[in-house]
């Protein structure tokens, strides 16, 4: 694979990956794509300029590693993956298919690269800090990267991680906040509101950073800026739009969870030329 | 005839052996790592601590995040043990034993202490009488109840050599040394305690103790009875049921667990699919104990040679002459 730092090769790189989302889902014929299409500039932003990893040598001991939490998102995950190298690009349309390497939630027996298989919502975060203890411990370099969505932050074992993260300075996970502000049965604000949100984490010991989600270019800014915060994790709270880059999926609670029929895909893959 | 009576010493608690078995694997092996949830005095987790001060990781009273934390260390190359009450690991863990360390296959051992009604004094919220039959549901996991110290001690140490996820279950009170240290152990295999003909007794915990017992009292009744220490629940020994189902044409299994689903109904899957044969089942039925010395909840609760005797006694007059 080749990495890049220049914004405009990292953006052409997320409207491919937008493409390959509609793309799977469509053919699945279910599947989340508002989620994956909001975090669509964190994963390219990680996998193609920020991570230190091998898609050829997998196990590399010192890889940075990544963690898609909400794992209802994994088309976003699967499309980078595939982008990188790690696995064949021509499979992806297999989605949700017996079988497939693709399946509905990340799974580590179908794919060994995945860093963890999820999917039941709140389990990522002690995951990753689990994996930077043991970068502590192994005196490593690694830094673990785990994505968040908002709706999830609602589950209490993520403030039991946020706690323990914090408390044991555990500086070498960066936490990613998908905060799109939908979730499956409609608005995070009208189903269970997180805001003040950003104060929540800082009253947790964590260093916050709030940048758009779908700048690239804040986004580097926001993982130097956490690569750099030491004695503390940080949590880059990323303001994005669920359904980013399909104009009718956008900020439409529908699509947390459903699939375009045949119009909307011809739509959305005109939009996304 | 009179018959050789077994000596049966009080040793030490299950969970001291575990927290013993810890500190000599930390020396051996820089990669084990423990955590646990504000208990490890309980655990004897403390031991590892005091010497592995960098390797322990205290999670507060969060055993959910604890369990997953552990998963992320295994995911990261540990070997790492999670410990708490079997209660709390068990019920509060499950769903992170499950995602994490079952369907996400890693190598965390999960030892749950306080396990059966023998905590007393505590009662029934810190009592774990489940712990076996969620265990025996996570896919993929080693399920294993050690009936003394050093069962405890050696096992937990295979535990540690051998990939994949386990739930080991330690208990609080001191129990009967029914193995000497040269005993061999083997993960998968059970142990013939007592040799006998008429009937078996599968056992595992501190009800092994109590079988042998009670196959001294039926042996001056000219009973000869077999005790059989399933200290693996799972991968359960099913030769070892198949020879004894064969071999004795009756079965009682007795364990400090719900009779609904822990070591009995195992034991009795692999009969029906072998040697079918009477069969008979100790444990707790359906309720919550309650509060007392260990002693009297033992008692009252029927976790004693006397009700392995009954129990005996019963699927004897039910066994085809």
């Amino acid at each position: 694979m080749q990495k890049t730092s220049n914004v405009a090769e990292l953006e052409a790189i997320c409207k491919s990956v937008r493409r390959s989302i509609i793309e799977m889902i469509y053919h699945a014929k279910s599947g989340h794509p508002g989620g994956s299409l909001s975090a669509v500039e964190t994963l390219v932003t990680l996998y193609f300029d920020v991570m230190n990893h091998k898609p050829e040598q997998p196990d590399w001991k010192d890889r940075d590693r990544f963690i898609l939490s909400k794992g209802h998102a994994c088309p976003v995950l699967y499309a980078v993956m595939a982008e990188c190298g790690y696995t064949p690009k021509d499979k992806l349309n297999t989605l949700r298919e017996l079988g497939s390497i693709y399946q509905g939630h990340p799974d580590m027996r179908f794919i060994p690269s995945l860093e963890a298989s999820t999917g039941s919502l709140g389990l990522g975060l002690s995951l990753a800090i689990g994996m930077g203890l043991a970068a502590k411990l192994d005196k490593s370099p690694a830094r673990t990267y785990v994505v968040l969505g908002d709706g999830e932050i609602q589950e209490g074992q993520i403030w039991e991680a946020a706690m323990f993260g914090s408390y044991h300075h555990v500086d070498n996970v960066c936490c990613i906040v998908d905060y799109n502000k939908i979730q499956l049965d409609g608005w995070v604000k009208d189903i269970m509101g997180l805001e003040p949100l950003a104060d929540k984490w800082k009253s947790f010991g964590w260093h916050v950073i709030q940048p758009d989600g779908h700048s690239v270019s804040g986004m580097q800014a926001a993982f130097a800026e956490a690569a750099a915060t030491k004695n503390k994790p940080t949590v880059i709270i990323a303001e994005t739009i669920k359904g980013k880059g399909v104009s009718f999926m956008e900020n439409n609670p529908k699509y947390h969870g459903v699939a375009p029929n045949a119009d909307e895909y011809k739509k959305a893959l005109e939009e996304l030329q | 005839m009179a018959t050789a009576k077994h000596e049966l010493k009080l040793g030490r608690a299950t969970r001291e052996a575990f927290g013993e078995a810890l500190v000599e694997l930390g020396r051996e092996n820089p990669n084990v790592v423990v955590c646990d949830a504000d208990l490890s005095k309980s655990t004897y987790t403390h031991l590892f601590a005091k010497e592995f001060k960098d390797r322990f990781f205290e999670c507060g009273i969060a055993e959910a995040n604890m369990v997953a934390i552990g998963a992320g260390l295994a995911h990261a190359g540990k070997v790492p043990f999670v410990s708490s009450f079997s209660a709390f690991l068990l019920n509060k863990g499950f769903e992170q034993l499950r995602v994490t360390a079952a369907y996400g296959r890693t190598n965390l051992k999960a030892v749950g202490t306080h396990s059966g009604i023998s905590i007393g004094e505590d009662g029934p919220s810190q009592m774990s009488i489940e712990d076996i039959s969620l265990a025996t549901s996570l896919a993929g996991f080693t399920v294993i109840a050690p009936c003394d110290e050093i069962a405890m001690k050696e096992l937990v140490k295979q535990a540690a050599h051998t990939w994949g996820p386990f739930f080991i279950r330690a208990g609080r009170a001191k129990c009967p040394l029914v193995y000497s240290p040269d005993q061999k152990f083997e993960i998968g295999k059970a142990i013939e305690v007592v040799a006998g003909t008429d009937v078996t007794v599968i056992a595992n915990g501190l009800l092994v103790a109590e079988a042998v017992k009670a196959s001294d009292t039926l042996a001056d009744e000219g009973i000869s009875v077999r005790v059989v220490d399933m200290h693996t629940v799972k991968p359960i020994d099913r030769d070892a049921i198949a020879k004894a189902a064969a071999e004795t044409g009756a079965i009682v299994v007795a364990e400090e667990h719900l009779v609904d689903a822990g070591l009995g109904v195992r034991v009795a899957q692999v009969v029906a699919e072998t040697n079918p044969c009477v069969m008979e089942f100790l444990g707790i039925n359906d309720t919550y104990a309650e509060s007392g010395t260990p002693d009297d909840v033992l008692d009252k609760y029927g976790m004693r040679a006397k009700n392995v005797v009954e129990k005996i006694k019963a699927v004897l007059a039910r066994k085809k002459k």
